[in-house]
């Protein structure tokens, strides 16, 4: 059934890398996406072979298992140490944080589980009554919903979220504000869109007069949307195109947006190797403090190293670097032995260019 | 589809970020069993807010629907290529179709 959605037509793909070439400016340009499923079907599909020189697509801090601080890493050992359970998703507990893993805590006997959906962290919750079940939420604006509709359907007393949820458009801004990385248009991430609307990225691509595509993940549709970037730079606009109409309206998914805004406020952020960003968190409003785990619980939490000696993330989420940069590339740094957190997470650009070859865009 | 599969989880791998398109199989309150990849399973709709029925397809992420896909919709997304096609071959210059290149 899913070939009911699937876009590979050969003719088209030609098409638009004839496009691509026509549009391609003549000094380089850096695309910045910001979204592991994008990384994926970019290489995957060899995507950056086919661009034109000098045009680059960047993963910037498209993944939140790596963003999310060590702080709070720390913070969830801490709480599965202590005795409660701790529900997330697979690869946070693979994530170093300031000590250990999740999962080397759970080899040193504390309870830690992963979870696909925040309602499968209920049912556990549900499952043990007499423990404290701890759901340890990350993830950016699709994933966000779904832990705030759990959190307004009267869960039980003993469920508890430590929201790490992260939000896209503060993160733009931010890649932007930083010191001067000419980044010439996002491709904005299609789910993320799906729930906040094409509009939400209007103020962006206004202030900062950058180019904002929103796009989709077939091979067809990442094309036609640098195609788009590419012909906003060439023709000096700077404007929100929305080349994933068929999962993302104007304005967004209303519904999920008032879970969003019901359930959390906006809250500044740190994001590991980024920083802290100013209204780019969500945290649990004051009527739901009773399922807030860092209201419910006091732990002290270390803050550790964000990044590893040596390992460029912090440059890989700004988009200022790609994997193959790094001199710890492959080695010593691989998804077994990861150094550091773009490794780890199967959205991480490192850990993607490593599952894909050494270097996908040749 | 897998008959009798039962209801299991989501996915086997655990990419949180992939959301997929999935079928409606029924629908029960607040819950849809949804046919994916050959195996069932259970999905709120409680963030998504518009009618389902049997036989919708469903973007679902995280155990969750987020939206309605309408598999008509991938026709309209192949005319937008072609309509930039169009605007590109009016703009004169280069040909739009890349007779030079082959992206396999
Ligand atoms: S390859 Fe490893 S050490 Fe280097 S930036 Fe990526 S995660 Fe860090």
């Amino acid at each position: 059934m899913d070939d009911l959605f699937r876009l590979r037509d050969p003719a088209r793909a030609r098409a638009l890398v004839g496009l691509l070439r026509r549009y391609a400016p003549p000094d380089p340009v850096r695309i910045v996406h910001v979204c592991g499923t994008h990384e994926i079907a970019i290489a995957q599909h060899g995507l950056r072979s086919l661009l034109p020189e000098g045009v680059e697509v960047l993963e910037g801090p498209g993944c939140p298992v790596c963003v999310t601080p060590t702080v709070d890493l720390d913070r969830a050992v801490k709480l599965a140490e202590r005795g409660a359970i701790v529900c997330t998703f697979g690869d946070m507990t693979r994530v170093p944080g300031a000590r250990v893993t999740l999962a080397e805590a759970r080899a040193d006997g504390a309870d830690v589980r992963v979870v696909l959906s925040p309602a499968d962290a209920v049912e556990v919750a549900r499952a043990n009554p007499q423990r404290d079940v701890v759901f340890f939420a990350v993830g950016f604006e699709t994933t966000a919903p779904g832990t705030a509709a759990v959190l307004l359907d009267s869960p039980p007393p003993n469920f508890y979220v430590l929201s790490c949820h992260r939000l896209i458009p503060p993160a733009l801004v931010a890649l932007l504000a930083g010191p001067p990385v000419p980044i010439a248009g996002f491709l904005a991430p299609g789910h993320v869109s799906t729930i906040i609307g094409a509009r939400a990225y209007r103020v962006i691509a206004e202030r900062y007069h950058v180019p904002v595509v929103v796009a989709g993940f077939e091979p067809l549709d990442i094309l036609y949307a640098i195609a788009l970037v590419l012909r906003q730079v060439r023709e000096g606009r700077a404007e929100v195109e929305n080349a994933y109409p068929r999962a993302v309206s104007e304005a967004g998914n209303l519904r999920a947006q008032g879970l969003l805004a019901t359930a959390f406020a906006p809250c500044d952020a740190v994001w590991r190797g980024i920083g802290r960003i100013p209204g780019s968190g969500l945290s649990i409003r004051d009527e739901l403090a009773r399922h807030d785990a860092r209201h419910a619980f006091s732990v002290q939490a270390e803050e550790g190293e964000e990044k590893p000696p040596g390992c460029l993330c912090s440059e890989v989420l700004l988009a200022r670097a790609v994997p193959a940069d790094c001199p710890l590339f492959r080695d010593p740094c691989t998804p077994l032995s990861p150094v550091g957190p773009c490794m780890v997470g199967t959205e991480g650009a490192c850990n993607v260019w490593y599952r894909y070859g050494r270097r996908p865009n040749p | 589809m897998r008959q009798g599969a039962g209801i299991v989880k989501m996915s086997s791998d655990q990419k949180m970020c992939l959301a997929v398109p999935t079928k409606v199989l029924s629908v029960d309150g607040n819950l849809a069993t949804v046919g994916v990849q050959g195996v069932r399973a259970r999905v709120r709709l409680d963030a998504l807010g518009e009618e389902v029925r049997i036989g919708d397809y469903l973007l679902v992420h995280a155990g969750f629907a987020i939206r309605r896909l309408d598999p008509q919709d991938a026709q309209e997304t192949l005319a937008l290529f072609d309509e930039l096609f169009a605007l590109a071959a009016e703009g004169g210059s280069s040909p739009p179709a890349g007779t030079d290149s082959d992206p396999a």
